[in-house]
C-alpha cells in the first residue's frame, strides 16, 4: 500500500500550507532544537502507576512543529505503517489548529493517541524523517506531536467522528479487539460494512488492555478511543470465543459475510529448564495480566498476586520492560532485567530502556537462566545463571550469545518473570483445520490483501506476524479491511 | 446472558447453579469448561460444566465454596446475573466404544464426571461409576449418575453412606471383579493422583480432567501449566485431560497452593463482612 502521492501533493500545495512554508526559512526551522518529553521524575513514579510521560505544552508542541520544513517528498510518511498523512498534520499543531491535526491523524489511524504513546517511532517515521536522514540529526518529535494532537483533541470534549460512508448492509467481523482488530474495525466501519468485533475476555483492547501497563498506556486512553469506534457504528462482544462459543460457520449462517483474525500472539514461550514450573516463576502475559486487567494489586480486586521483592525478568523486549517496571513499582527492593545479548542487541524500545534505568532497574546483559531452586512449599527461592560472550551475528543480524562454560553462579529471587517471547495462539487454526499455517503457526496470508487459504478469512497482527508491534499489526488491520473490501466487492456485492 | 434460572444447595457448601448462556449451551461437548468473573472486582476461575440444556440454553455449574469467588458465586440468588461467563473452553472429552468404563469422581469432580459418563454410556460402554466422599452430605448428583451407569459405587470416608472407605477402595474392587478397558478420574488433585496410582497397578489406561490455577483460560498467560510425560503442557488449551499415569500430580498439587496465603487472608476478610 502507497499513498497516493498526487493526493499528498495536492494537499501540500494548498494555500495555508504555501504560506506557512513561506513564513519561515528552511534554514531557520532547521536551528531550533528537538524539544524533549515531560517526564515524572522517577522517584515520584515508581511509588504509583502514573503515566511516566506527561506530554507537551501547546507552546512546546507549536515550537517542535516549526521544525518540520515541510518536505516536497515526505519520506517520514513511508515509515508509517498506517500512512498518516505526518507533514499534514504538524503543520495543523503549528498554526495552532489543533483539533484539525487530531482530525488528520484519524484520516488513516484508529488508535492516535495510542500510537503516540506506544509506536517506536524512532524506529519508524522519525527514522526516515529528513533531519535523521540527510543531516543525521535528532529527527521531528513526530510521537510527541502525535500525541499531543490526540490528548489535545480528547481534553477538549470535541472528539470527532470520522466520517462513515453509507451503510452497506454487509456484516463483518473481527476475530480479537487488539491493535490490528481495531484498526481493521475503523476502516471497514468508514466504508459502510456493519463490524462486530469479537473479544474472548471481558475488556476490548486486547494486548493494550492486558498487557501494557497503564504508567506508558492509561486504560482510560484505550476506552475513549474504542468509544470513538462505537461511535461510528462499531459493535462489540466481549466473552466471544470464536471458534468455541460459536464456530466461523455459524456466523456465516448468521450473515458474516468475511472474517479478520487478528486473535494474537497469545501463548507464551518458556525455556523448558530445570525447575521453571516452581511457584513464582510466571510469564510475563500472566503477571502483566493479574496487573493490568484484573487489578491484581489493588486491594478490594479479588485476583491474587504474588508481590516479589526480589523480581528477575527474563528476555529483552519491550514486555520485559514493561514487567520488570510494574514489579518496581509493586515495590520489589530488587528488580532486574536478565538478558543474554548485550544491551545493544535489546529489543526494547530506546526510552524503555533508558526509563527503566531511570527508575533503578538492574540490568544483567550477558547472562541466562539455566536452573530454578524452591523452597519446601515449591517456591522459587534461587537461580543459577550463566554468563555468555558474543559470538558472529545470527540470521537476525545481532551477534550470537554463545554460553561461557563454567560461569554458572546463583541469584537469589523470589519472583521471575519469563518473557522470552510468545507463540501464535492456536485457538483459529485449531478450529479451521483447513486453514494454511506455517510451522510455527503463524496463519499463511497473502501479502497484499491479507487474504488465507479460507477466502472469506482474512489475517493481521501477530497471529500472522508471530510477535511484533501495535503499529504493525494496526498496519495489518487497515490492509486486510482494503482486501476485504476488494474481496467482497468482487464476489458478494457481484451477486446481489 | 448469564441469568441464574435455578439454584439448588446439594449440601451446605456444595450448590448447582443453572445459568442462561444459549451459546455456550449449544456449543459444549462433555469435558468443556467455562471462565466465571462474578462482579466487576472479581477474579477469572474455571468451572466444568456438568451438563447443559440446548432447548433451555441453560448450562449447569457445581460449585463447593472454598474461598471468595466460590461463596460470591453461591451467593448469588435466581434472577441475579453471573457477570462473566466465556467458553466452552478446553479439548472435549474423547469419547468412543472402549468397552468397560471406571468412571470415578471425588466431591464435586463428579459434576464433571456427569457428562462423561452419559456421553460415554450413550456411545455403548458398560459403565461403572465410584462416588467418593467425605460423608453422606457430601455425596452429589447420585441419581443423575445412576440413569446414565450399569453400576454405581458410592465409598465415604466415615462410611456414613454406601461402603466405609477411599475412592480407590472402590475402584479396586471393581478391578478385581472385572476388566476394565479405561478409567476416568476427576476429583481433587490428591485423590487423582492416588486413583492414577492405583491403576497403573493394574495397567488401566486413565485420563484425569485437571482443576488448575487459571486466569484467560484460551492459552494466554500459563498459569495452569502441568508437567505431562515431562513436558509443559497448558490445561485451558491441551486439557483439562490427560494420561493421568503421566500427570506429574505432586507438582500441579504445590502449583495450586501458590497463592494460598493471599486467598486465605481474603477469605477471611470476606467471610467477616459477610457475617456483619
Amino acid at each position: 500500500m502507497s499513498v497516493a502521492k498526487e493526493y499528498l501533493k495536492e494537499e501540500r500545495s494548498q494555500e495555508w500550507r504555501n504560506e506557512l512554508r513561506k513564513s519561515l526559512k528552511s534554514k531557520e526551522r532547521l536551528e531550533f532544537k528537538r524539544i524533549k518529553m515531560n517526564e515524572v521524575a522517577p522517584l515520584e513514579r515508581i511509588r504509583s502507576y502514573i503515566e511516566v510521560n506527561s506530554g507537551l505544552t501547546e507552546i512546546e508542541a507549536m515550537a517542535e512543529a516549526r521544525r518540520c520544513i515541510d518536505c516536497p517528498d515526505p519520506t517520514c510518511i513511508t515509515g508509517c505503517p498506517v500512512e498518516i498523512n505526518i507533514p499534514k498534520f504538524i503543520k495543523k499543531i503549528e498554526v495552532g489548529d489543533f483539533l484539525d491535526a487530531a482530525k488528520v491523524l484519524k484520516e488513516t489511524s484508529t488508535l492516535p493517541a495510542v500510537c503516540g504513546r506506544v509506536c517506536p517511532q524512532e524506529k519508524q517515521c522519525e527514522d526516515r524523517c529528513f533531519y535523521q536522514q540527510k543531516l543525521g540529526r535528532e529527527a521531528v518529535a513526530i510521537g510527541y506531536l502525535e500525541r499531543f494532537a490526540a490528548d489535545y483533541e480528547r481534553e477538549s470534549g470535541h472528539i470527532s467522528v470520522p466520517d462513515v460512508e453509507e451503510r452497506k448492509g454487509i456484516k463483518v467481523a473481527s476475530i480479537g479487539s487488539g491493535p490490528a482488530g481495531l484498526a481493521f474495525a475503523g476502516d471497514m466501519a468508514k466504508m459502510g460494512y456493519d463490524v462486530t468485533v469479537f473479544e474472548a475476555l471481558h475488556e476490548i483492547g486486547g494486548v493494550l488492555k492486558y498487557g501494557i501497563p497503564e504508567f506508558r498506556l492509561p486504560n482510560e486512553i484505550v476506552d475513549i478511543e474504542v468509544d470513538g469506534l462505537r461511535k461510528m457504528g462499531v459493535k462489540f462482544e466481549t466473552d466471544f470465543i470464536v471458534g468455541k462459543t460459536a464456530t466461523i460457520d455459524d456466523l456465516r449462517a448468521d450473515g458474516f459475510k468475511a472474517f479478520f483474525v487478528g486473535s494474537g500472539a497469545g501463548l507464551p514461550r518458556f525455556m523448558n529448564i530445570p525447575g521453571e514450573n516452581y511457584i513464582g516463576i510466571l510469564s510475563s502475559n500472566e503477571y502483566l495480566t493479574r496487573v493490568n486487567l484484573m487489578h491484581a494489586a489493588q486491594h478490594e480486586y479479588d485476583t491474587p498476586l504474588l508481590e516479589g521483592k526480589v523480581v528477575a525478568v527474563i528476555g529483552g523486549g519491550n514486555t520485559a520492560m514493561d514487567s520488570v517496571r510494574t514489579a518496581k513499582r509493586l515495590g520489589a527492593d530488587r528488580a532486574m532485567i536478565i538478558y543474554r545479548r548485550s544491551i545493544e542487541e535489546m529489543p526494547a524500545r530506546v526510552e524503555e530502556i533508558k526509563h527503566a534505568k531511570e527508575e533503578g532497574i538492574e540490568f544483567l546483559n550477558l547472562n541466562t537462566p539455566v536452573e530454578y531452586f524452591a523452597d519446601e512449599k515449591g517456591r522459587v527461592n534461587r537461580m543459577k545463571v550463566q554468563k555468555m560472550r558474543l559470538g558472529e551475528p545470527d540470521a537476525s543480524g545481532r551477534r550470537r550469545p554463545i554460553p561461557i562454560e563454567g560461569s554458572e553462579y546463583f541469584i537469589d529471587v523470589d519472583t521471575v518473570v519469563v518473557s522470552v517471547g510468545v507463540s501464535p495462539n492456536p485457538l483459529i487454526p485449531a478450529a479451521l483445520p483447513e486453514l494454511e499455517v506455517t510451522r510455527w503457526g503463524t496463519i499463511v496470508v497473502n501479502e497484499d490483501t491479507m487474504q488465507t487459504s479460507i477466502p472469506d478469512l482474512f489475517a493481521g497482527g501477530d497471529i500472522v506476524r508471530g510477535g511484533a508491534t501495535v503499529i504493525l499489526a494496526m498496519g495489518d488491520g487497515r490492509q486486510a479491511a482494503a482486501g476485504m473490501n476488494k474481496y467482497i466487492q468482487e464476489t458478494v456485492m457481484n451477486k446481489v | 446472558m448469564n441469568k441464574i434460572v435455578e439454584k439448588e444447595y446439594f449440601s451446605d457448601n456444595v450448590v448447582k447453579i443453572v445459568v442462561e448462556a444459549p451459546r455456550i449451551a449449544k456449543s459444549r461437548k462433555a469435558g468443556h469448561f467455562v471462565i466465571i468473573r462474578v462482579e466487576e472486582k472479581g477474579e477469572r476461575i474455571p468451572l466444568t460444566i456438568a451438563t447443559s440444556d440446548e432447548d433451555r440454553g441453560t448450562i449447569t455449574l457445581v460449585v463447593q465454596t472454598v474461598g471468595v469467588t466460590s461463596s460470591k458465586l453461591a451467593a448469588l440468588e435466581v434472577g441475579d446475573v453471573i457477570l462473566d461467563v466465556v467458553g466452552p473452553l478446553g479439548q472435549a472429552t474423547h469419547i468412543e466404544n472402549e468397552g468397560t468404563i471406571l468412571a470415578c469422581g471425588g466431591g464435586v469432580g463428579v459434576a464433571p464426571l456427569l457428562p462423561i459418563v452419559e456421553a460415554f454410556k450413550k456411545a455403548g460402554n458398560r459403565v461403572i461409576t465410584v462416588l467418593a466422599a467425605r460423608s453422606k452430605d457430601l455425596i452429589i448428583l447420585e441419581d443423575q449418575m445412576k440413569q446414565y451407569s450399569d453400576e454405581v459405587v458410592i465409598m465415604t470416608d466415615d462410611g456414613s453412606y454406601g461402603k466405609k472407605g477411599l475412592v480407590t477402595e472402590g475402584m479396586e474392587m471393581v478391578i478385581n471383579r472385572e476388566k476394565v478397558d479405561l478409567s476416568v478420574v476427576i476429583g481433587p488433585a490428591i485423590m487423582m493422583k492416588f486413583a492414577a496410582l492405583t491403576t497403573k497397578k493394574y495397567d488401566i489406561p486413565t485420563m484425569a480432567s485437571l482443576n488448575t490455577i487459571m486466569v484467560d483460560g484460551t492459552g494466554m498467560c500459563g498459569a495452569c501449566r502441568v508437567t505431562v510425560g515431562g513436558k509443559t503442557r497448558f490445561v485451558c488449551i491441551d486439557g483439562p485431560e490427560f494420561d493421568a499415569h503421566q500427570v506429574d500430580f505432586d507438582e500441579m498439587l504445590l502449583r495450586l497452593n501458590g497463592y494460598k496465603e493471599q486467598e486465605k487472608k481474603a477469605y477471611e476478610e470476606y467471610l467477616a463482612t459477610v457475617k456483619k
